[in-house]
């Protein structure tokens, strides 16, 4: 495949993702073998050096994060967020199926960084058969000795969206109401049974056998400087190769949609591009030169989120598109703050009433305040971002808004 | 110490302060609805959002810690912008009856839609669809008035401990409701009322105090509990010379022992001041009959009976049950009574009953 | 109580309940408790024989045979002596009599004990543990500690166990019993007792008499006065002549009823204060309408020693007067001049006489009430007693024997019954029955009692049946439980017309205190056919 770079899915179809030895014989566990070397500084700052950044969506520094874990508490955690509720989102289920023992690894070297001996894997409700293949991979990587005296427990999800949210996913793990903490006090310092936690994503665990036994170094080589190793990501919609690949960070946007996908479906014309997920920007033609790395979709006020990459083509109404997204997000808004709950509902009537062909100009101005209000003032991410496809396209798609609206 | 300034006044607040607190030491009224300084933290209702300077988002200032050097604006057009448009959004959800809402006057809706001069929503579209009947004598439940604070979800666990209501459903759909959706009488509910004390609005209240009197039409008197002897502090609330119902004062200063919180009893135990039954004037009885009497005529009996008992039966004939439900002053003279005035110790009271 | 009760939140680390269902029947102390378990992860011991609400989040809950607390406590004290956990500089420093104590608990090892209260050997192990190894170990009791025919020695023990343990005298610590009524810590206080003036000054010490009557101005009586129970026993036997009853309701609230209903009727004049006509008013001769108590003022102490304002609401109804008043217009008439013009000035004077009172005024309390004793105007109150030092000097352990409650069960009457209080209601009911909502919600008395026992009788949940003592019997609804266990049954006495002391009895008495035994006696339950 032209330009793929694969780290992660290198041996992909060549192991058996539950077989500890299968992975062990193309060089795993060398990492966790390496991290256990290392002192538990040293170890947390060889991953800062790396340069590595969360792949879950907001791309914040592992290495960084590690580093708030208080030494001195007894229990910590370390929790892997395998909720992947991004609809066209795919790249962690695959990742696991492909090469899980890696995730493991990562968990493992994590485990070593904090001092921790639990981990759990919060695993997407409609996953159920990945469920089985991580308890058989940790069961093997648990018998081959591995792990040491490290143990991972496989948690399932029930199906809301907002269980992503990592305090979402904490309180959905103690058995509580998934609905998201405020934020300080982080998880790092208070998560888990208000235990110290580390909750990263499943790519983000993954990257961290091959950073140890590579070194940081090579890791900080690849890809955009900012941003660098690797990105798997998942491409879908009117495109005429809908599967996912592993490429470096500065790979470019346009050459995603053209070189490893093959362009448009059936010959027809681009419109638009979501990039990130059901809450990404829809990417208009002019902005498709750009890197896929997370500072510069910042640039361009899209973001790269999951990885997932949704085409559109020119026979696409926009309008309708967000009116469908905008109904997933009422539904799937937890009901904690007011601007989520309340602005998801009203936010699906008016656009509604725009798709209808029965809204007039103000109601455009009604969406723009609520999207400004729900991005300043709702309380988790699903709210904040939950506006941002209706915004873009309102920037980029105003005249498939306009040619609907009753003017009087 | 910490250094803020917070709306161009520089102030100093301790290291672990909240900025809701700061702000409010530093004398700005930042709007609240699920803030309550008796229960846990929920940061869920956004109107504390305050501007501090180099974030990116407003901040809930309920749940920020102050950090060193904040600038802080509390008033800031993104700041009323965005509570107008929270108010907006539960006015749209709202079943607004302010002219029958025993609320009306002490509502934190009614309250923040006047101070921010919203008179009406812009996204009026759909209304929720809550209301549940329950048909306890206790507590009126009206959820289409509810402004999903959980104020009273926190106060049921964190005060009474009943755990008896909860948050069900999601979205807009979420509701309080007890773990089946049913009646309170049919959950852990002990009809404490800590729920009504605490609901900013007029989604909760007393079904006894229905259409008695609102609020700025009673006066309240602060007054202790006439029933266990742990001595609650309550207020009753008084229209037109009658009580109406009882209010709380959660100051630990007025209300030492149970900070406003009240059992079944103290809070809606009270109507019997009024009942029919009340003695009213003095009786005596007449060939086994009682017939209505002057103070004259029934004390002077009182007092020709004593007298005349202990004369030919001596004062330890007499006995007095005093009472412990009266006063410590009509106990003192009831006992003085008996030991002065009669001459005997013959005083005792259901203490051990 | 020895401590306050904001220290059942905030201070004890561990909690140990017997005979108070602290939830039901003195709720906020009861949710205060349970906040400090569940979010300070305070130690819990319940000791009930009913499996109130708070043992579902008790560590160890300890169902034993009613009657049988002594035995209990004894078994715990065995327990903490035998492994040492004692605290031996407590003992040492601030007690006395301590091997007279050991002697008797020496033979209540666990095991005899669970023999006598069923209770197993391991949970009274573990309680004694919890509660003497705790940083602050604090007991709450109430009348189901108090209301038999041993309440005296029961008391007794508790004290005990708490001065083996040191829990005394710091906060979160104590022996803290939970007062039923509102003010009943106040009219103890205020000497409306027959062995004791104002502030526990014993009528018996010539000192005493002699300072009352200087600041009376009269002579008094030196010998003890009659306790109520004893009182209506002298009625009984024509030798009380004159009851004056103040805002009780004796015909409801004393044992076995059919005993008081003739002991009143025997009266040559009974004269009954109150606000409603309640079962005892309508066997008064005179009956005078004084006020409810949200028509006057005055001051309430509470069950943790603290005085508090009670104000003045509303103009109260009619031809009613106020309570003090009454009172003192009939002194007046009796010969004996009194003359207040308000209940402050009826407070300044109690202030002269009870020393525990002497630094209380009303504008002191204006805004926050004070825990007496409080002898000066300077004088913070005093939340906890025994700080250092107990008011008699050295704390007197009591050696105390088990004693089985005076009516066993038998073949004729083969369960226990127990009484007490419902959430819903207070005491006789003159005011809960009257509160329309309060009355709607629980309208009926009813005897509880557990699912097999009733499936034994062919008894349904709701069902009418007959329940039964030597005294009498009354019909009820039956609620089917498991928090008692089979042989034992509880019903409430606020309800007239089911009227539970119809079936307790007044035989034998707390020798010390005079307390009737509600908690036990032997009873018969029946389908109605
Ligand atoms: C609504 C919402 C949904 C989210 N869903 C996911 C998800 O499915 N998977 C994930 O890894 N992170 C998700 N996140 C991000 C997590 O909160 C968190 O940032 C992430 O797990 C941290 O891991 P990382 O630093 O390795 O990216 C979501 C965030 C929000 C606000
Ligand atoms: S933003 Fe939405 S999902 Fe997040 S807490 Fe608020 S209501 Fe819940
Ligand atoms: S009345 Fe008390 S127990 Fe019932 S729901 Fe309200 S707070 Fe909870
Ligand atoms: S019922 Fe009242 S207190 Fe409870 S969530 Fe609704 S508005 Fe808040």
């Amino acid at each position: 495949m032209a330009n793929e770079k694969r780290v992660l899915l290198e041996y992909a179809d060549q192991i058996d993702p539950r077989k500890a030895e299968d992975y062990i014989k193309v060089g795993g566990y060398k990492g966790l073998e390496k991290a256990r070397s290392m002192n538990r500084r040293d170890l947390i700052e060889e991953v800062k050096k790396s340069g590595l950044r969360g792949r879950g969506g907001a791309g914040f520094n592992a290495g960084m994060k590690w580093s708030f874990v208080p030494q001195y508490a007894d229990t910590k955690y370390v929790v892997c967020n395998f909720d992947e509720g991004e609809p066209g989102t795919y790249k962690d289920r695959i990742i696991c199926e492909k090469n899980a023992q890696a995730l493991l690894e990562g968990m493992a070297i994590c485990a070593t960084a904090i001092d921790s001996k639990q981990g759990y894997i919060y695993c997407r409700g409609e996953y159920p058969f990945m469920v089985k293949l991580l308890n058989d991979a940790v069961q093997s990587a648990k018998a081959s000795g591995a792990l040491g005296d490290f143990d991972i427990e496989i948690r399932m999800g029930a199906g809301a969206y907002v269980c992503g949210e990592e305090t979402a996913l904490i309180e959905s793990i103690e058995g509580h109401r998934g609905e998201p903490r405020f934020k300080p006090p982080f998880p790092g310092v208070s998560g888990l049974w208000s235990q110290p936690t580390v909750v990263n994503n499943v790519e983000t665990f993954a990257c961290l056998p091959y950073i140890l036994t590579n070194g940081a170094d090579w890791f900080a080589g690849i890809g955009a400087a900012s941003y660098p190793g690797t990105k798997v990501i998942t491409l879908t919609g009117d495109i005429e190769n809908p599967t996912y690949f592993e490429v470096p960070t500065d790979y470019l946007l346009r050459d995603v949609i053209y070189k490893l996908g093959g362009g448009i479906k059936d010959g027809k014309k681009f419109k638009a591009v979501q990039v990130g997920g059901t809450s990404g920007a829809f990417i208009p033609e002019q902005n498709l030169d750009t890197p896929i790395d997370f500072d510069s979709m910042a640039a361009i006020g899209a973001s790269l989120g999951s990885g997932a990459v949704l085409v559109l083509d020119e026979s696409r109404d926009i309008v309708d598109v967000v009116t469908r997204i905008s109904k997933f997000f009422e539904h799937e808004s937890c009901g904690k703050c007011n601007p989520c709950r309340e602005g998801t509902w009203r936010c699906r009537e008016i656009m509604e009433r725009i798709n209808a062909g029965k809204a007039c100009p103000e109601d455009i101005e009604k969406l723009t305040v609520l999207s400004r209000v729900m991005k300043n003032a709702a309380l988790c991410g699903l709210g904040q971002a939950a506006p941002i496809p209706i915004d873009s396209t309102l920037k980029y798609f105003k005249q498939e808004y306009s040619c609907k609206l009753i003017t009087l | 110490m910490l250094n803020l300034t917070i709306n161009g006044q520089a102030i100093q607040v301790p290291r672990g302060t909240m900025l809701l607190d700061a702000c409010q030491m530093a004398g700005a009224d930042v709007p609240t609805f699920c803030y309550d300084p008796q229960l846990h933290l929920a940061g869920s209702c956004r109107m504390c959002v305050v501007e501090v300077q180099g974030r990116h988002n407003l901040q809930a200032s309920c749940v920020t810690p102050c950090v060193d050097n904040m600038v802080v604006d509390t008033e800031s057009p993104a700041t009323v912008e965005a509570r107008k448009i929270i108010l907006e959004l539960l006015l749209a959800r709202h079943n607004i009856n302010c002219h029958v809402c025993e609320k009306t006057g002490e509502c934190k809706l009614q309250d923040y839609c006047y101070r921010y001069g919203v008179d009406d929503s812009r996204f009026a579209g759909e209304k929720g669809h809550f209301t549940s009947e329950d048909p306890n004598p206790f507590i009126e439940r009206d959820y289409d008035k509810c402004i999903m604070c959980t104020r009273c979800v926190r106060a049921c666990d964190e005060i009474t401990g009943a755990q008896a209501i909860s948050v069900k459903d999601r979205g807009h759909h979420a509701k309080i409701s007890t773990v089946f959706d049913g009646k309170l009488a049919d959950s852990t509910c002990v009809f404490c009322g800590q729920c009504i004390m605490v609901c900013p609005v007029g989604a909760l209240s007393s079904k006894v105090s229905m259409n008695k009197g609102r609020a700025y039409q009673c006066e309240k008197v602060l007054t202790t509990c006439t029933y266990c002897g742990t001595g609650c502090t309550l207020e009753l609330n008084v229209k037109d010379n009658q009580v109406v119902g009882v209010s709380s004062n959660r100051d630990p200063v007025y209300s030492p022992v149970n900070q406003g919180a009240l059992c079944v009893k103290g809070r809606f135990g009270w109507d019997f001041i009024h009942s029919e039954d009340r003695l009213t004037t003095p009786l005596i009885k007449e060939n086994g009959q009682f017939r209505a009497a002057s103070w004259e005529e029934a004390l002077d009996l009182a007092a020709s009976k004593l007298k005349s008992i202990k004369t030919e039966y001596g004062p330890d004939s007499i006995a007095l049950f005093s009472s412990a439900r009266v006063t410590n002053e009509e106990n003192y003279l009831a006992q003085k009574m008996m030991r002065a005035a009669i001459g005997t110790n013959n005083v005792d009271h259901c203490a051990r009953l | 109580m020895t401590n306050s009760i904001d220290e059942l939140e905030k201070d004890a680390t561990a909690i140990f309940l017997i005979g108070t269902n602290t939830t039901e029947n003195h709720p906020i102390i009861g949710y205060k408790i349970r906040k400090n378990v569940r979010e300070n992860g305070a130690k819990l011991i319940v000791a009930d024989p009913r499996r109130i609400e708070l043992a579902e989040i008790a560590d160890v809950y300890m169902q034993f045979r009613p009657g049988t607390d002594v035995a209990l406590l004894n078994g715990m004290m065995n327990v903490i002596i035998n492994e040492g956990l004692l605290d031996q500089k407590f003992i040492t420093e601030r007690t006395e009599a301590f091997e007279d104590m050991k002697q008797i608990v020496e033979k209540y090892t666990p095991e005899v004990v669970a023999a006598i209260t069923g209770v197993p050997a391991a949970d009274i192990r573990k309680a004694a543990r919890i509660y003497a190894e705790a940083e602050a170990g604090s007991i709450c009791y109430a009348m189901g500690l108090t209301q038999h025919h041993t309440g005296t020695d029961n008391v007794k023990s508790v004290c005990n166990l708490a001065m083996l343990t040191g829990h005394l005298g710091r906060p979160g610590t104590g022996v803290n019993p939970l007062r039923g009524q509102n003010n009943v810590q106040g009219a103890c206080d205020m000497g409306a007792l027959p062995v004791s003036y104002p502030a526990y000054q014993a009528v018996s010490a010539d000192a005493n008499r002699e300072k009352f009557e200087k600041a009376w101005g009269v002579k008094l009586s030196p010998h003890n006065g009659l306790t109520l129970t004893a009182a209506i026993n002298k009625a009984y036997q024509g030798e009380l002549k004159a009851l004056y009853v103040l805002g009780e309701n004796p015909m409801i609230s004393d044992p076995d009823q059919h005993h008081v209903e003739e002991a009143l009727d025997n009266l040559e004049f009974l004269i009954v204060q109150d606000i409603f006509l309640s079962e005892t008013a309508q066997k008064a001769d005179l009956i005078l309408p004084g006020v409810s108590w949200a028509e006057k003022d005055g001051t309430f102490s509470n069950t943790e020693r603290r005085v508090q304002r009670v104000r003045q609401a509303i103009i109260p109804p009619a031809n009613s007067r106020q309570d003090w008043q009454i009172l003192m217009d009939l002194t007046n008439r009796l010969g004996y001049s009194m003359d207040y013009g308000s209940p402050q000035d009826i407070f300044e004077e109690i202030r002269t006489v009870a020393p525990s009172y002497a630094g209380i005024s009303y504008a002191r309390i204006e805004r926050t009430g004070l825990h007496w004793p409080c002898p000066n105007e300077e004088h913070p109150g005093t939340p906890i007693l025994h700080i250092g030092k107990f008011s008699r000097g050295q704390g007197l352990f009591h050696p105390v024997e088990f004693k089985e409650p005076f009516e066993l069960p038998d073949e004729e009457y083969p369960l226990i019954l127990s009484t007490g209080r419902s959430l819903f209601h207070y005491h006789t009911g003159t005011m809960t029955r009257r509160t329309q909502a309060l009355d709607a919600h629980q309208p009926t008395n009813e005897v509880q009692v557990n699912h097999h026992t009733a499936a034994a009788l062919g008894i349904q949940d709701g069902e009418m049946v007959r329940l039964s003592t030597r005294r009498g019997s009354i019909e009820l609804k039956a609620k089917l439980t498991d928090i008692l266990n089979e042989k034992v049954v509880f019903t409430f006495f606020h309800f007239s017309e089911a009227a539970a002391n119809i079936l307790t009895h007044a035989e034998v008495l707390d020798p010390v205190a005079g307390i009737p035994e509600y908690k036990v006696c032997a009873a018969r339950l029946e389908k109605i056919v």
